[in-house]
């Protein structure tokens, strides 16, 4: 398979988001940008209601205790880049794969909607063309031109911005050096107002989201499935309200 | 010696032999016409049926249409519930292509002589089940015109299909088992063909004389077919085995809670063959009042097939338990919520419809007289495969709407579009089956006579004494 070949170990990096649960307000900016920056179609108060919304940073909300005395938990949930992914052996056309980065690559144009992998995703973060996507005018002109608008009938999900992943690499090779640390930005991350979200190489021991994955606050959603998910959390604690 | 007078022939009948006998006295030509006559002769009733279910069918293909039109969204499917209705009727119609092979290739292997006359009815059943299956993998794709990306062959993308996954496995598996089931009905399908071709006229007769194959009945092509007829039952198990071994690992594989589970498979198979002989027994209590067929379909194959059909229900029944008590027990926190779910919660209704539709014909069977009567029989066995769709319903649907995120719990609603297309494949699979018993003799006739040998009168002295043989 393809993530057994690594040139070296320093070549590839693993790319991983640190989401801080204690500075996550639950202001959803990040799933607007999300949607802004990856082309994801709105799907409607409608739809949305019946489950099928679109979002590929889904901010999950929990309430604790008993009114007066109510808190709010949030907690974004995104592809969490697994690195050893349940979604990607059941897919019958490798539509989803996985690529030397560790990264779990969704190839829109392949997928012929079995929507195995979302039976198969214990996170459920794929999210699935139910309609031909709309994007009403003016939205049509914001469109980004790095990413695939899709069609109907295929699964899609969070990529980790590998549009800007991929530019920054080019860059960086261009002018003949490393991506620096804190360079590649996904959409999320540069969005976000509290600054939750860290994103950066866990192959780098130096790099701030190598640091933070190193915190005695740091757990992996549901790690005992065994999937090895590649967005770490940072528990929150009381200052979470 | 003078002919037998009717005493005589009547005094054998409190014996067990006596229903076997009935064929003693008729000639080979008067059971070719028995059953030949009801194929050629169709009534309004007939052509009536045949238009219902020709526009169930249309108005289904017109649903069809609009969900490709429209997209998945004309479903019910949501996130987390990605697969409905459609896997459901899947699952559920390969589950009655079993019993096809279940009665013809393990009966014939250790020769149960009631398999005779039923052996057709369940192998035209494995056929036009297994048709009606293999749409619903279409169907429910996101982008079915891409259909093709799942055939391994050699192409432009330069791309394999991935044979890790279980729909692969699941695309191999009913391919293989569509071909051997339908090259095993016309096997035995021939010499009836050749039977067929030498008292039809018309368009009947041209048919026959090309799906004959040129077939005489000269021993060499008895040695023959026999010998081809053994290897298949033999080699046709083992796949039936894999095939619903396989549709389970469609859910297995994955760590969906309930889904994930080591008994699944023999789960499968054993479900699939108590609902596919329930559902060749309620077929044949319809057949045999349509066709006039009461000379051959007696109340000894329905006994037997009742026997089965409860011996399979007790299996079933253990398997289920098997299952059930180590997930109780287990007391995993989704797996909990999955069966509070169904047994106090919002899957109840369809749980406790499941347990009593799939136990009660269990104890409704044991009695003979229920086993015997075609109203009862018909009554319990359909009962039986509606606690069988339920079933694969919880298991699809119940399953999904859980998950390990309490945030990603979800509900579905079914839309006339999939009930449409359900309807669609039932009506289907009634119209294609009405359709071969007026063109294909519905009991194998050439298995009857050979049956035939076995139950005789002898003439000992002056008495006329019911024999039975050992035969092939």
């Amino acid at each position: 398979m393809a993530q057994d070949v690594k040139p070296s170990a320093e070549a590839a990096p693993r790319w991983a988001l640190v989401v801080d649960l204690d500075r996550c307000t639950g202001c959803q900016a990040c799933v607007v940008a999300c949607h802004a920056e990856n082309n994801v179609p709105v799907a409607g108060e409608k739809q949305a209601i019946y489950g099928r919304w679109m979002h590929w940073i889904i901010i999950h909300r929990y309430w604790e205790g008993e009114y007066p005395n109510v808190k709010a938990r949030f907690m974004p949930v995104m592809c969490q880049q697994c690195t050893e992914a349940p979604c990607e052996p059941v897919c019958p056309v490798f539509a989803t794969y996985h690529n030397p980065e560790g990264l779990n690559a969704q190839i829109y144009n392949r997928c012929i909607g079995t929507r195995f992998c979302g039976n198969a995703c214990p996170y459920k973060v794929r999210t699935f063309n139910w309609f031909q996507p709309e994007f009403p005018e003016p939205l049509t002109e914001q469109l980004n031109p790095d990413v695939t608008v899709r069609s109907r009938g295929i699964m899609e999900k969070c990529t980790f911005c590998i549009q800007r992943i991929r530019r920054a690499e080019i860059e960086a090779r261009a002018e003949g050096r490393e991506v620096a640390d804190g360079e590649i930005q996904p959409a999320c991350v540069q969005t976000c107002p509290p600054g939750a979200l860290i994103f950066g190489d866990l192959n780098d021991p130096d790099s701030r989201a190598s640091q933070l994955a190193r915190s005695h606050r740091s757990f992996r959603l549901l790690e005992e499935l065994g999937t090895a998910p590649a967005v770490i959390y940072l528990k929150g604690g009381e200052a979470n309200v | 010696m003078s002919e037998p007078d009717r005493s005589t022939l009547h005094a054998p009948r409190s014996t067990p032999f006596d229903e076997r006998l009935l064929l003693a006295e008729r000639t080979d030509q008067e059971i070719n016409q028995a059953v030949l006559q009801p194929m050629i002769q169709t009534g309004r009733g007939f052509w009536a049926l045949v238009t219902v279910l020709g526009a169930i069918v249309a108005w289904g293909l017109y649903a069809w249409g609009y969900l490709v039109y429209w997209g998945i969204g004309v479903t019910g499917k949501n996130r987390p519930v990605y697969w409905t209705l459609f896997i459901t009727t899947f699952v559920f119609w390969v589950g009655i292509s079993h019993a096809g092979t279940m009665i013809s290739a393990v009966l014939r292997i250790f020769k149960a002589d009631w398999r005779r006359p039923i052996t057709r009815g369940a192998e035209a059943m494995t056929a036009f089940a297994l048709m009606m299956a293999g749409l619903y993998p279409l169907i429910h794709l996101g982008r079915v015109w891409k259909f093709y990306w799942m055939i391994p062959y050699p192409n432009n993308r330069l791309m394999w299909p991935n044979f890790q996954s279980p729909l692969m496995w699941d695309l191999v598996a009913i391919f293989t088992y569509l071909i051997g089931s339908t090259l095993y009905l016309y096997l035995a399908l021939i010499p009836d063909m050749a039977m067929a071709r030498d008292h039809t006229a018309g368009w009947r007769y041209r048919l026959y004389r090309a799906l004959a194959l040129g077939w005489r009945g000269t021993e060499a092509e008895w040695h023959k077919l026999h010998r081809a007829l053994g290897i298949f039952s033999v080699a046709i198990i083992p796949i039936f085995l894999s095939v619903h071994s396989i549709v389970s690992w469609d859910f297995a594989v994955t760590i969906q809670p309930r889904w994930h589970s080591t008994i699944f498979a023999p789960y499968f198979v054993i479900g699939a063959v108590y609902s596919g002989l329930a559902a060749l027994a309620s077929i044949l209590v319809i057949v045999r009042r349509g066709m006039r067929l009461q000379e051959f379909l007696r109340a000894e194959h329905f006994d037997a097939l009742g026997k089965l059909v409860l011996v399979a229900g007790m299996a079933w029944t253990y398997f289920w338990f098997s299952g059930f008590i180590v997930e109780w027990y287990g007391n995993e926190p989704v797996v909990r919520e999955l069966i509070r779910q169904e047994v106090a919660g919002n899957l109840a209704p369809l749980f406790y419809l499941q347990m009593s539709a799939n136990l009660t014909p269990i104890g409704l069977l044991v009695f003979k007289r229920v086993r015997t009567t075609p109203a009862l029989l018909l009554a319990a066995t359909l009962l039986v495969n509606v606690g069988m769709y339920t079933e694969r319903a919880l298991i699809v649907i119940g399953s999904l709407q859980r998950n390990h995120l309490p945030f990603n719990w979800g509900l579905y609603r079914p839309t006339w579009v999939e009930v449409s297309i359900v309807a669609m494949t039932f009506a289907g699979f009634t119209l294609l089956y009405t359709l071969f018993s007026r063109i294909i003799p519905f009991v194998p006739v050439w298995e009857i006579k050979e049956g035939r040998l076995r139950y005789t009168l002898r003439r000992i002295g002056r008495l006329l004494v019911p024999t039975a043989a050992e035969i092939e």
